[in-house]
């Protein structure tokens, strides 16, 4: 849905709210405007600009939109974000959205699907799973790879549990920096999983997101590994102001991560991730 | 405590500038009194002990006596927002340009019984000394920028912390570049934007008030003021000036000083 | 050919008084005594223009000469082009309240003022059709924009004497202009060759007096535009060239480039085509209200890229990288053309005086990188 000022959010309520670890909280939103709340409609991957009251706006991705009611979670990383974390179920913020480019979704039907996170970026990608997760007999095998400095940030541990009992489907989990390895957990980056994940390479579609450097290097191993780049889809974020393609703050070389992104083919930004600092 | 938020202003080493900006900041006081508390500020009259708890401190001027440093402990401890306002308490004020010099030998030359004076070597910025928590910039502070950071602190966040040069804000005003038409040895390119560019848009040159602006080059800069025809004498004058002791522009000032400046 | 007709100079006034009944606000060049150079300003009458100027530009320079010509648009270009009057460099989009624990949204609905700018120049129209596809074009349409583009009425002039900046014969925007224009003005000696380019600027040249152009007068607008082709210095490599600089991205000539630039964002600022911005708030003191504001803004500022933990382009090299990809290859698959519309502004109006086409030009092999790399350190611009 298209507002006539692209740049104007609507009004949304906090009527839930998670506490999930002591910095990342999940929010339940419902648009004050029901219009606005029937109309709103997003595809797994896109995102939402969140506004708090005399501060600013943050990008966030979205996590779910069930019934008229949008879920979105949040690390306290900065001003805008660690404020927002103080708000209270009642309290008022603005939501534009959504932007943004999705997840194949419908093209990864029938295949194998692998998803990769590390570090925070785990939130874009936590819907695709969910989805794939209810819709589990359209799709093929499915790896979950994650990996967290720490696994205590591992956010969603008990749904780890759960889809690990799920057919045909792997959770491999690894802490970068811890000393002890806990049970399921492995020691080291992604690339430790890589040797367990069982997929089809050449029919299956790759989620990848999290930090720059980690989805460059487990691209190039993928592909070295005889994945099709096409296959592999990475999320991307770069400052955001408008998320409608005019601030010109989120570009890489000629993208615009708002609009042409944030979810891009490994090839579409292959190159340009080789080049430090572009 | 009082419902209020309780704002203390503290001096040290300065010319009261910044404060009185505060004091002429005209019917936003009227408004800033109905939010904060302002429990200490000597200027006006209002004063209190150190050792009162204090959401916010304001800080001007900057540390010169063993006793200032004392004071300004005590402050920080009983303050849960501590704020430099001003170029004195940001980087050490014009006054830190002693600092290059032979304090003891001043003093001899100045006062009749200089035992009786105790004044530290050097003039130092609050972050020399205490944890900062948010530095306002300028010679004196905006008004504007203050009450920013006094509303950021009530709505709970840090106050937006613009760190653009002066030649941005000049180019926003439609002001051709008098660097360019004139020659002028502005020192926008610089220096940090929040004066709103006041000084260019009247035509006169930028001179540092509000200190290093972020990824500068001042050894590109200082040549091109050589350019313009300024001896390298004068490009140091220009780096030491009102924020001479703020690290980037006492770099400057070195580079201009001693070195040969042609040699790359 | 045949819809060209003359207006003599002394009937110039004519088309001052027939924008005003038409309802314009009408901006012009004059000259900014101040600050010096020239601005986009309003102006009342044929006095404010600046007749018998020229401006000697170079990089890092800019400086009006006094000719003594009766001519009143034979400069170059002003400091900045008329894109402020569209893409405003601050705005105030909307503003909300807060009441009862709920938010209220409200959008600054502005009605923008009828706005003629006479004396625009090709470039410059270039440019806003590059402004016009990025605001009005995409899948969003900025209003702010729209609002004053549709009311906007340009009288271009076409340029009879090149700055020593200027290269727009180079990348096919001038110096004549060819369309986005509702009149357009040749300068000749006596008075001024007029083409109408739309329903409005028809509306406009009907309410003047108007002659039929004579063969000799066409002859001598054409050999002015072609003369001020020729009298450029500089050229931009072709945009099939320019896609060569996707191999250069680790040249180390990015890096004797930063070691120049100041890193100031005066090049973005003044470039016609730059359309980025930031957005930030301003709340009342009182807190019962805010308002959300844009400034325009610069990939050389850190703010442009930064991201929790990093600013991705931290330092010079990889700003002026971003800047120069951005308008002379990235540009390409964003808008089908390059970014860059021959103008010569950011080479002008760059304190550390880095000329934009001799380095795109160095980086491409096409040219010899200068012995002396540092800022202009003669001393000549101190004489005068
Ligand atoms: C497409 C996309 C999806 C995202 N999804 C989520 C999510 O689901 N959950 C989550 O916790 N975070 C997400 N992020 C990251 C989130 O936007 C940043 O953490 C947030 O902007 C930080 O704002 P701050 O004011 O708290 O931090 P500060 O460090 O104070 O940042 C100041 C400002 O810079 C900008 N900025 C800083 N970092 C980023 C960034 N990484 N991306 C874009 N703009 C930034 C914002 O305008 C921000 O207000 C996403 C980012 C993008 C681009
Ligand atoms: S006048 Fe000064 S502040 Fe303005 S653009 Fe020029 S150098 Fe920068
Ligand atoms: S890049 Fe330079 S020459 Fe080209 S349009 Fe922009 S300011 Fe003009
Ligand atoms: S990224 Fe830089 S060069 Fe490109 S439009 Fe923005 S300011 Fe201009
Ligand atoms: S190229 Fe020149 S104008 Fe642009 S940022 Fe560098 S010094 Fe400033
Ligand atoms: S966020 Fe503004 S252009 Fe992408």
């Amino acid at each position: 849905m298209k507002p006539a000022n692209p740049y104007l959010p609507w009004e949304a309520e906090i009527v839930d709210r998670i506490q999930e670890t002591p910095d990342i909280f999940t929010w339940r939103l419902r648009f004050t405007d029901r219009e606005v709340a029937r109309q709103y409609g997003f595809k797994h991957g896109q995102f939402n600009m969140l506004y708090l009251y005399g501060v600013g706006e943050v990008a966030i991705s979205v996590m779910s939109n069930e019934g008229e009611e949008l879920l979105h979670t949040i690390r306290a990383v900065g001003r805008v974000t660690r404020a927002m974390m103080e708000l209270k179920v009642g309290d008022h913020i603005g939501v534009r959205g959504p932007f943004g480019s999705a997840w194949p979704l419908d093209v990864a039907r029938g295949k194998d699907i692998v998803f990769v996170t590390a570090g925070l970026g785990c939130a874009p990608v936590t819907s695709s799973i969910k989805h794939v997760v209810a819709n589990r007999a359209d799709y093929g095998r499915l790896v979950i790879m994650q990996s967290v400095r720490h696994r205590n940030e591992g956010l969603w541990e008990p749904q780890y549990d759960e889809w690990r009992s799920l057919p045909d489907t792997q959770v491999l989990l690894t802490a970068s920096r811890d000393k002890t390895r806990w049970p399921h957990w492995h020691l080291g980056r992604v690339s430790v999983l890589l040797d367990e994940a069982q997929y089809d390479k050449q029919n299956c579609v790759v989620m990848m997101c999290g930090p720059d450097q980690m989805m460059a290097d487990t691209s190039r191993t993928l592909v070295d590994l005889g994945v099709p780049g096409e296959s592999i889809h990475v999320s991307l974020e770069r400052n955001m102001q408008c998320a409608v393609g005019h601030c010109g703050h989120c570009q890489l070389g000629q993208h615009f991560v708002c609009k042409d992104g944030p979810i891009f083919t490994w090839p579409q930004v292959a190159e340009l991730m080789r080049v430090k600092g572009y | 405590m009082s419902a209020k938020p309780r704002v203390a202003i503290h001096k040290f080493a300065s010319c009261s500038g910044c404060q009185l900006a505060f004091v002429n900041m005209g019917a936003e006081l009227i408004e800033l009194t109905k939010l904060v508390d302002i429990a200490h500020m000597a200027e006006v009259g209002h004063v209190l002990s150190e050792d009162e708890d204090m959401d916010i401190a304001f800080v001007e001027g900057s540390i010169t006596t063993p006793h200032d440093v004392e004071r300004l402990k005590k402050i920080r401890e009983h303050s849960r927002f501590l704020i430099t306002m001003g170029a004195c308490a940001t980087s050490g004020g014009i006054q830190a340009l002693r600092n290059n010099a032979d304090t003891a030998e001043w003093m001899r030359s100045v006062y009749a019984k200089p035992e009786f004076i105790h004044s530290l070597s050097s003039s130092g910025a609050i972050a020399n000394y205490v944890k900062v928590d948010f530095e306002l910039w300028g010679c004196p502070v905006s008004v504007r920028q203050m009450l920013a950071a006094v509303r950021a602190f009530l709505f709970g966040v840090t106050p937006p912390n613009l760190r653009e040069k002066v030649c941005q804000e000049c180019k926003r005003r439609g002001n051709n570049c008098i660097l360019v038409t004139q020659g002028a040895a502005c020192m926008g390119p610089v220096t940090r934007t929040g004066c709103g560019a006041l000084c260019p848009s009247f035509g006169a040159p930028c001179y540092t008030c509000y200190g290093p602006a972020e990824n500068i080059n001042v050894g590109s800069f200082g040549r091109r003021l050589m350019g313009l025809g300024l001896s390298q004498e004068q490009v140091l004058r220009k780096f030491a000036s009102i924020n001479n002791a703020a690290p980037a522009f006492s770099d400057a000032a070195k580079l201009f000083c001693s070195e040969p400046w042609m040699e790359e | 050919m045949s819809d060209m007709r003359y207006l003599h100079r002394a009937d110039l006034p004519t088309l001052f008084s027939a924008i005003r009944e038409a309802g314009y606000r009408l901006i012009g060049p004059r000259e900014e005594t101040g600050q010096g150079g020239l601005v986009y300003r309003e102006i009342d009458g044929v006095e404010d223009l600046p007749q018998g100027v020229r401006d000697s530009q170079a990089p890092g320079h800019y400086r009006l000469v006094k000719t003594g010509s009766a001519r009143c648009f034979a400069w170059a270009n002003t400091a900045s082009a008329i894109k402020p009057y569209l893409y405003a460099p601050r705005e105030k989009l909307w503003r909300a309240v807060r009441k009862d624990g709920r938010v209220h949204f409200e959008a600054v609905e502005r009605e923008a003022a009828k706005t003629a700018i006479l004396g625009v120049r090709a470039c410059d129209l270039a440019a806003l059709e590059l402004q016009d596809a990025h605001f009005l074009q995409g899948a969003y349409v900025d209003p702010y924009y729209k609002a004053r583009r549709e009311r906007l009425l340009l009288v271009a002039v076409n340029c009879t004497h090149a700055a020593d900046t200027c290269f727009c014969a180079s990348t096919g925007d001038g110096p004549a202009a060819r369309e986005g224009y509702d009149l357009l003005l040749d300068e000749l000696e006596e008075g001024y060759l007029l083409r109408v380019g739309s329903e409005r600027g028809a509306m406009i040249a009907a309410d003047l007096p108007l002659q039929p152009a004579s063969a000799a007068q066409q002859a001598e607008a054409s050999a002015q535009s072609e003369a001020c082709a020729r009298q450029q210095q500089r050229a931009l490599p072709s945009q099939q060239r320019l896609q060569q600089l996707d191999a250069l991205l680790e040249d180390a000539r990015w890096t004797r480039i930063a070691e120049r630039c100041l890193s100031c964002g005066n090049c973005t600022a003044v470039c016609p085509t730059c359309f980025c911005h930031r957005e930030f708030e301003v709340p009342a003191l009182d807190g019962k209200s805010t308002e959300h504001w844009r400034d325009a803004d610069s990939c050389f500022n850190e703010d442009h890229s930064y991201i929790v933990g990093e600013v991705v382009r931290h330092g010079s090299r990889e700003r002026y990288r971003q800047w120069m990809t951005h308008k002379l290859f990235n540009w390409v698959p964003q808008y089908g053309r390059i970014g860059c519309t021959g103008c010569g502004r950011c080479t002008t109006w760059c304190p550390a005086s880095i000329d934009f086409v001799l380095e795109a030009n160095v980086l491409l092999g096409l040219a010899a990188a200068p012995e002396v790399e540092l800022p202009h350190v003669d001393g000549s611009e101190a004489a005068e």
